[in-house]
Parts: structure tokens; C-alpha cells; sequence
């Protein structure tokens, strides 16, 4: 769901068709009939933007038809934890939860939603499912009206249909037998995204498919490292290995405070201490000593709200961001509502622009969407523009993790051409003449940037490179890896100041386990600790692809584990569930944890063991509690706290939609950023006759995103030459749009043309008894490049989520009529 | 057949002669014997498809200093040397005629790019991020709270770079800067 694998993630989907000769049956449910749809044993076309009905009644159906994987869910999830009296589901408040603040739009006070506590702060539960609060029955009252009849008004899905989708699922999950769920920015790209992914990862705690062979959620991510600049982040919002930004929202203004409110009592996050100081070393070195870590935790910038690249745009076109660099990104393009990405560009004082040819965001001061492409007045923007020739991924050394976690190292091969080079190469650069400039400075809000450890030159210069200056990508990595800061045989104590070592010197640490809170360790992301353990054996670039689980083949963080939570796929006294599905279990004999892969639990924690009173930190998870990032080591059905828009999943309508929600009088999600004060971001009204149509975007395989990459290869655009629209015979009939000729898009922020076409893979949907048509978008072209054609992100509008501020691209509303723009 | 019977034995056993040659020798030319893949030869490095995130396994192949050929890898798990049509192309993503090989700059309302020197950029850059961050740089809110950042200037992409780019991106933008901004694709 929510994903086109064959045609987005095209390498990967014959493994799904390998599976299904073996005999494995492959779903597909999207609006719009696709190279996957044709591969699969059923496809279910939907309405775009109502997945969470669709997935809410399989939900009630596994809690009303004795569905569910019972020994899973009683002993692996919170179903038997008790909420507090004082919740308010979305039944009782007409889709609402309990604590929400109308003036704020936002949910101010979740306490509600918490568990009920015993003295000693740990949850109670009834093992039953029996009483009224428990998580199961909470979810059974929350889901009561996700019926059938209800898939089939808001989805358009006929119930025949959407209960062999539950049945298949049902028949292929349990002990003997697990089901994968894939999803892309299908599901990712809605104003209730988190909330979709929520309620697919509920279906799978409940049909017991996490943590075990041949299950989980799969996010299929969309670029080499996307995963990668999330562990290792380049988000306002996080801190390496996802440890959070500080906020001056929150009381953090001291480490202890910071710690006090991001770490965990109980469960592996009680490491939280150890892993910011870690990091705190790494980037500030001897001053990450200073009263304990706190001086330089200081210097780290607070946020005061949310500085999302989306949301930062309406800043940009306010004119308080000045300044900005752009790494192999376009948002003239590839952004949501990119006319007003164009225009806060032209707010700027200056912009850098490191990238492989000039982009439309590069170019956006004198060239503007086609038909008129000179219709730009340069005399009239200020913006100061740096474009830098960046080196191509083949001509640098480095590391890619891929969509399963995998960190997979690349050679270079050869020097990048004439002035081009490595993005390390600017940043090292960048911040090495910086460093030299604020030098002399007294200004205590320059010391961070004085203390920066900054040493990555390479020892000697790579044989045979023109580059004399290359930095050195493994050093870094080591710094990532992290590394002992004192010869372990001296201790600070005792000895006074131990001699402390440079990077280059310091021995790599084996893995996240050493690491310290006392300022011993530098790390710079816990999670990747391990991946480069001793000189010489950089395990990224390992290449035997032996073996089931290929654990010799690059490396997963966390540890080298390639499914996580994998105590999950033995049975509570830790025996396989199954001989068919074994992969991780205890062995009684040598009194530990074994299997197929590296086991995600402490390796000698028996599965009886039972934590005693007051217990913290991993002593507080049970021998049968494999999600040991949470404090409670359940698999949340229900989400006590770290929600914005409530702790289950239920259904809002997309913020344009053509139909009222069904459900609830709330329309839309309660809790998202709808930028309503800005005049350019008009939404469509709910059913809005000038916009009565669906239209979803996607990728096709032939292009990459806006197409700044692939558009200037002539054997891909020979394949992809022009940007279309898919709509079904029945639209372009009503319409009188001709297959072949040109047609018109438009939304409420603006118009495109493309060519049309027409095919049956779109098909009129009936929803409440009323016909309704979706068309499909590829996004891929712009005025750059070899081939040119219209932006498709110029109609999509600056919705965001509210846990994450993702734009929704996926499903919003549109016209359409034959012909071309004037 | 029968005829062939009736040959004279000489020229049975001259038939047979050219048969035998004929069956020895292969059906190439000396030049077309002497072509050889062009990967043989060429230096392997491993690297990996720069497009989605599958992370399909390629071959770069380089003679004399250039790119030759690029490949899918047989022996990786991911993708077993298949490549998708954006893979298989990665060739004219590394050696394209349309790249950039030059600094361009733009100075404010002008109409057209100017040539520079990477040095020259570099330094006028580091210009740009002092002046601008020491102009709009937050020690403390109003009331007291300390911030201690800069929303004055913004970072934007990650996702398709390296993890030790983005680490010293956001070490040097964030922990030395002050910088809030820092975003990637993952979130578009």
C-alpha cells in the first residue's frame, strides 16, 4: 500500500516476484493501477487518502473475529495495559482526543493519555484484555464503526474485495507463517502520514509479523541515503542517532534538564546519557569536558519551533532567512507548491548551490516554468548565486545506507572534472576558513565553533588525484564510529589528566555498548558504532554476500542486526514459534541467545527473568519484552506520549478532499499545519466544484525525483520525454480530452499542462454513491535539463503533518480540460 | 549420398582433411579473434547506484583514468548484478558533456552567470555565513531563555549525499554555527 515498488524501487521487486513463484500472494492497493498492480495476485484500486478506513476495519475485524496472533499480543504489545480514566477517544469527542487546544490547534496537553501507573510507576495491565481501559478493549470501541460498509463508502472499495484482503492476511500470518507490509511516500506524503504507518504497524503487532523472518513494515525510502541523513541527520529536529534537537520549548536548558526529559528511566534508551556525551566529545573535543558536558551542550543551537525545510520557506519568503546552501536538492521543483519555493529564493541575499548541472533552483533568477521560460526579470532579484560543480557519487569515497538500515561503503574511482569536488570537500573547506576567521574572537557564542574538533586531512595525499586536499572520508567515518579519548590503561583519576589522543591516534571503539557517559568515549552516532571497529576493518565495504542472512555484506546498524526487535521471532520462554519460521531463540545449554542473526536483546538475559522492584535502565525489560527501545518494553498499539495528533490511528479526510469524513464531524486532521493565513496556499472547499477531482503523484523509473539528475541524459529521457497525465477513458470522455493531446491541470495554487494519458489504470471510483475521479502525475520535469515540461509541484499545496511537517502531495484536488496553457 | 560413396579415395581422404581443418577452426577473423571485452583490463571499484534507496551493488570500470563502464555487481545479495533503466545509466550520470566543471556566480540583479575560481568562491561564501550570522545570531529569547542559534541562514539536501557528509554538515552548520535549518529530502 501506498507504494509502487516495481516502478519506484524497480531492483528490489523481484524478490516479491521470486516470492510469489514460490507461492507467496502479492497485494497491491493503490489508486492507480500500476507495473506492480500487473504483478500482483490481487489489486484493490482505493480512493486516495483513505487508507486508515481501509486499514481500521481490518483492525476491527482482527479484534472481532478472533483474528489476531493472541500469544503475540497478549505478551509482545500493550494490549493489556490500562489507560488512564480520564481518556477521551475520538468517539466520545466526535474526532477529537482528549486535550486538545482549539486555540492552538494542537493536542497541549496529552496526560490523558498516558497508562495507569502502579506506586512504583510501572504500567498496570490485565493479561485478560478484559477491563474496560486495557488497550484492547480502548481499540475495539475506537474502531467500532471501521466496518465494511464503511470501506466501501470512503474507499470505494467493494467489501468482498477488502475482505479477501483481511483473509489473505489472516491465513498468512500466525506461528507457521508471517506477511510483509511495504509502504512508500504513498503513505508518507499525507497530512496524517505517521498516522497511516501507525495503523499498518498496528495490523502487523496484532497479526504477530514484527520482529520475525518474513515480516515487518517496510518503509521503501527514496533516495541512496535518505535513511542515512535521518540516523546520521541533516533534520532541525534530531541529533544523531535519533537523540533530539534541544528545544528552548521545553526545559533543557542545562544537560541534566536535557537528559531529565529525552532519555528513559527504564529500557536500552537509560543509555541516553552515555551517547550525548559521546557526541559532545566528538564535535568539541577537551571542552566537552567542562562542568561535565554541559558548557558545550549549551552551544548547541535550540529550537523555538518548527524549522522544517517546508515550513523555513514561508520564513525565506518573509525575508528572515538571508542566507542558503543547497546540497543536491531542488526545491525549485521537487518541493511542495514550488511557485512559492521560486519565490522566497528571490528573497535571499545570497544562495550556494552545489550540484552536478545548473538546476531550476540554480536557475530560478533567470528562467521560469515552461511555456514562458524567459518570462523572469533578472534586473529585479537580488539573490547573490554561488553554483559549485559537485563531484558525482562515483568520483568519491563514502557511504550510502540503504532502505533496510544497511551502510554500504563506495570507492572512488576516478577525480571529479576540473573544479568539481566532494561535498566533504566544501563543508571541511567551508568550516576550516570559518575556523580561521573567528579565530581571534572573545564572543562567548563563537566558542563552539573555536572548540570544533576539525582534523580529517588525509595523511597523504591519494596517489595519483590532482585533489591535494582531499579530507579523509574514513577518518570521518571513525569519528562516527567513535573512538577512546584516554590509553585505557590510564584512568583521569589518579593519574591526573591522561594524555588525551588526536582522532587519527585514538583506537576505534568496538561498538555502542563501551560507550561513557564520564567524557572516556567520542562517538558521533551511536547507532553506527561498530560499523569501523579497528583500523583495517571498515565492515561498510565488506563484500561476501554468503550466507541467509548476508551478515557479511556491509553492515546494519544497529549492531550488524538485520531485523530488529528479533527476540520477537521465539516464543515468550524464547522457543522458535515455529520450526518453519526460527530465527532467533535461547539456548538453554550455553544459557543464551542464538540464531540466524545478531540477537536485538541483552545476549544472556534468560527468557524468565523477571526485573525485580524498582528496577532501571535494561534491568527493568523482562526476558519477554523485545521492543527494548521502549520503556516498556511492549510493541505499542496505543501510544501513550510522543504523538501530536493522538494515540491511534482514525481517519481525516485529506485537506482537499472531494466528500465530507464520514466518520467524524472533524474534516481533516485537527492537529496539521494548514498555513491558512497565507494568501498564496488557497485549499480547495470540501467538495468544491471547480476542484472536483483526485489527483496523486508518482514516480516512474526512468527519472529521479525533479528530474534534475536523469533529465540531462539522453538515454533516459529518450525513454521518459515528456511529463503526462493518467485519467481514465470515462474523465477524458466527459472532458473531451483526446489520448496523445495536450490537457490542462489546475488546482486553486496554480496551472500545468501535459499530455494526456488515457487508461483504464485510473478508474472512476464510487464514493457514497457518487462517482469520482482520481488522475495520476508523474513529477519529474522542469525548465532545466534536455527536456523540459511543466512542475507538477505547482499545484500541491503547504499542508503539513504535525509530528513530522510532511507536505501532502499524495492526495488533493484538481480540474482539468483539453489544451494548453496561453 | 551414394554418390559421395563413389568418390575416388584420394579425394575421399581430401575431403575429409578439409573437414577435419575446417572443424578446428573458429568461425572469426585474426581481428575478431583478437577483440577483447574492454572491461578486460580495466580497474574495478565498488560503489553503489546513486538514484533510490535499494542500494544496488555497482562495478565501475576505469581505464586510463576515465570511467569505461558501469555495471551491476553478480555477486550482491541486493540486486545480483540486475540494474533498473536509471542504474543501467549511471554511466552518463558520471561522464556527461551538459556537468559542470566551473564555478559560476551571479552577482545581485545581474543578467547572467560569471566565471570564478573555486578559491575566490570559497572565500567570498565564508564571507556571506559571518557577516550573515553575526548579524542575526540569538544568544537569549526576550525572556531569558538561551537559544544561542541562527535562523538567518538554512541548509538544504543530505539524502543523496554521503553519511560522512551529512555528519560533518551537520556538526559544522549546527554545532558551530548555530544553525537550526538543517533539512534533507526525507522530509519532502
Amino acid at each position: 500500500m501506498g507504494s509502487n515498488m516495481a516502478e519506484a524501487h524497480p531492483v528490489a521487486f523481484p524478490n516479491v516476484v521470486e516470492a510469489k513463484e514460490r507461492g507467496a500472494k502479492v497485494i497491491h492497493i493503490d489508486p492507480h493501477f500500476s507495473r506492480t498492480s500487473a504483478l500482483a495476485n490481487l489489486y484493490v484500486p482505493i480512493r486516495a487518502g483513505s487508507d486508515i478506513v481501509f486499514l481500521g476495519a481490518i483492525i476491527r475485524h482482527l479484534l472481532e473475529n478472533n483474528g489476531y496472533f493472541h500469544d503475540y499480543v497478549v505478551h509482545y504489545t500493550n494490549a493489556a495495559t490500562l489507560v488512564r480514566e480520564d481518556y477521551r477517544d475520538t468517539e466520545d469527542l466526535d474526532g477529537l482526543f482528549s486535550g486538545y487546544d482549539p486555540a492552538t490547534e494542537s493536542y497541549a496537553d496529552q496526560s490523558s493519555w498516558d497508562y495507569q501507573r502502579d506506586a512504583d510507576g510501572r504500567p498496570v495491565t490485565d493479561p485478560t484484555l478484559q477491563h474496560p481501559q486495557c488497550v484492547f478493549q480502548i481499540m475495539r470501541r475506537h474502531y467500532a464503526r471501521y466496518t465494511p460498509e464503511m470501506v466501501e463508502q470512503v474507499c470505494g472499495v467493494p467489501r468482498e474485495q477488502w475482505m479477501q484482503v483481511a483473509q489473505t492476511l489472516i491465513e498468512n500470518s500466525g506461528r507457521e507463517r508471517t506477511s510483509a507490509l511495504c509502504y512508500a511516500v504513498g503513505w508518507t506524503q499525507q497530512s496524517k502520514g505517521v498516522q497511516i504507518i501507525r495503523a499498518g504497524a498496528i495490523m502487523q503487532l496484532l497479526l504477530g509479523n514484527i520482529g520475525r523472518p518474513g515480516g515487518g513494515v517496510m518503509a521503501l525510502r527514496g533516495h541512496a541515503s535518505i535513511q542515512g541523513s535521518t540516523d546520521v541527520p541533516t533534520l532541525y529536529e534530531l541529533l544523531s542517532g535519533y537523540m533530539p534537537q534541544p528545544s528552548a520549548l521545553l526545559p533543557q536548558q542545562t544537560l541534566a534538564d536535557y537528559i531529565a526529559t529525552s532519555g528513559q528511566k527504564t529500557g536500552w534508551w537509560s543509555n541516553f546519557p552515555a551517547y550525548i556525551r559521546s557526541l559532545l566529545k566528538a564535535w568539541y573535543g577537551e571542552a566537552a569536558d567542562e562542568e561535565e558536558g554541559n558548557t558545550s551542550y549549551r552551544w548547541l543551537p535550540k529550537n523555538i519551533g518548527d524549522h522544517s525545510h517546508l515550513a523555513t520557506s514561508y520564513e525565506m519568503l518573509d525575508g528572515k532567512v538571508r542566507g542558503y546552501f543547497l546540497f543536491g536538492q531542488n526545491p525549485a521543483a521537487g518541493s511542495t507548491h514550488s511557485t512559492m519555493q521560486r519565490e522566497a529564493l528571490k528573497q535571499l541575499d545570497w544562495m550556494v548551490v552545489l550540484d552536478l548541472y545548473e538546476t531550476e533552483s540554480a536557475a530560478f533568477w533567470h528562467r521560469g516554468p515552461v511555456p514562458h521560460t524567459d518570462a523572469v526579470d533578472p534586473s529585479k532579484i537580488k539573490t547573490e548565486v554561488f553554483l559549485l560543480p559537485a563531484a558525482a557519487s562515483t568520483e568519491k569515497e563514502g557511504s550510502f545506507t540503504n532502505t533496510q538500515r544497511l551502510i554500504q561503503w563506495r570507492d572512488k574511482a576516478v577525480d571529479p572534472p576540473g573544479d568539481a569536488r566532494s561535498d566533504l570537500w566544501f563543508v571541511y573547506h567551508l568550516g576550516k576558513r570559518l575556523k580561521e576567521l573567528y579565530a581571534d574572537s572573545k564572543e562567548p557564542r563563537d566558542r563552539g565553533l573555536q572548540a570544533l574538533t576539525w582534523e580529517y586531512e588525509l595523511e597523504e595525499p591519494e596517489p595519483g588525484s590532482r585533489i591535494l586536499d582531499e579530507p579523509d572520508a574514513q577518518l570521518v567515518l571513525k569519528e562516527i564510529n567513535g573512538y577512546y579519548v584516554y590509553p585505557q590503561d590510564q584512568t583521569e583519576m589518579g593519574t591526573g589528566k591522561a594524555h588525551a589522543y588526536t582522532l587519527r591516534e585514538a583506537p576505534h571503539v568496538p561498538g555502542f555498548a563501551v560507550l561513557k557517559a564520564d567524557g572516556s568515549t567520542a562517538c558521533g552516532s551511536w547507532i553506527y558504532s561498530g560499523v569501523y571497529p579497528e583500523p583495517g576493518n571498515n565492515r561498510a565495504a565488506s563484500r561476501n554476500g554468503e550466507g541467509y542472512t548476508f551478515l557479511q555484506w556491509g553492515y546494519a546498524w544497529p549492531a550488524n542486526r538485520r531485523i530488529l526487535y528479533n527476540r520477537a521471532s521465539a516464543d515468550p520462554q524464547g522457543r522458535p514459534w515455529s520450526e518453519r519460521k526460527k530465527y532467533i531463540w535461547w539456548d538453554e545449554e550455553q544459557k543464551k541467545w542464538t540464531g540466524f542473526d545478531i540477537p536485538d536483546f541483552p545476549l544472556n538475559k534468560p527468557p524468565d527473568y523477571m526485573p525485580p522492584p524498582g528496577a532501571t535502565g535494561m534491568d527493568a525489560i523482562s526476558g519477554s519484552d523485545p521492543f527494548i527501545m521502549k520503556p516498556d518494553g511492549k510493541g505499542w498499539l496505543f501510544v501513550p506520549t510522543g504523538l501530536k495528533d493522538g494515540p491511534l490511528p482514525t481517519h481525516y479526510e485529506a485537506a482537499e478532499s472531494p466528500v465530507h469524513n464520514a466518520l467524524y464531524h472533524q474534516q481533516s486532521n485537527p492537529a496539521a499545519k494548514y498555513y491558512r493565513d497565507r494568501p498564496d496556499n488557497r485549499l480547495a472547499a470540501v467538495g468544491d466544484e471547480h476542484y472536483p477531482i483526485v489527483v496523486t503523484t508518482y514516480r516512474l523509473t526512468e527519472h529521479h525525483v525533479s528530474g534534475q539528475m536523469t533529465r540531462w541524459m539522453p538515454w533516459l529521457n529518450a525513454l521518459q520525454p515528456a511529463l503526462f497525465a493518467e485519467l481514465s477513458p470515462e474523465l477524458a470522455a466527459e472532458r473531451g480530452i483526446k489520448h496523445g493531446g495536450w490537457m490542462v491541470i489546475s488546482s486553486p495554487r496554480g496551472e500545468i499542462e501535459a499530455r494526456a494519458m488515457v487508461t483504464r489504470r485510473m478508474r472512476p471510483l464510487r464514493i457514497d454513491g457518487h462517482v469520482v475521479h482520481q488522475i495520476g502525475l508523474p513529477f519529474h520535469w522542469g525548465y532545466q535539463g534536455k527536456i523540459k515540461g511543466s512542475i507538477t509541484n505547482d499545484l500541491t499545496h503547504m499542508v503539513l503533518e504535525p509530528n513530522v511537517s510532511i507536505e501532502e502531495a499524495k492526495a488533493f484536488t484538481c480540474n482539468v480540460r483539453p489544451g494548453r496553457l496561453p | 549420398m551414394e554418390e559421395r560413396i563413389l568418390l575416388p579415395v584420394v579425394v575421399q581422404s581430401a575431403v575429409s582433411q578439409v573437414m577435419e581443418i575446417g572443424s578446428r577452426v573458429q568461425p572469426f577473423s585474426v581481428e575478431s579473434r583478437d577483440k577483447a571485452p574492454r572491461i578486460r583490463d580495466a580497474q574495478l571499484f565498488h560503489s553503489v547506484c546513486p538514484y533510490c534507496a535499494v542500494g544496488c551493488s555497482l562495478n565501475v570500470y576505469v581505464k586510463d583514468g576515465k570511467v569505461i563502464d558501469i555495471e551491476g555487481n553478480p555477486d550482491s545479495p541486493i540486486n545480483h548484478g540486475k540494474l533498473c533503466p536509471k542504474g543501467s545509466a549511471t554511466f552518463q550520470y558520471t561522464v556527461n558533456p551538459s556537468r559542470m566543471r566551473q564555478v559560476l556566480y551571479r552577482a545581485p540583479y545581474s543578467d547572467h552567470w560569471e566565471l570564478k575560481s573555486l578559491d575566490w568562491a570559497m572565500e567570498q561564501i565564508v564571507q556571506r555565513v559571518k557577516k550573515t550570522r553575526d548579524e542575526t545570531f540569538v544568544e537569549r529569547l526576550p525572556d531569558g531563555r538561551e537559544v544561542n542559534h541562527t535562523l538567518g541562514i538554512a541548509c538544504l539536501g543530505g539524502a543523496t549525499l554521503d553519511i560522512e557528509e551529512n555528519y560533518l554538515m551537520k556538526k559544522l552548520f549546527g554545532g558551530g554555527l548555530g544553525m537550526l535549518s538543517i533539512e534533507n529530502q526525507a522530509r519532502v
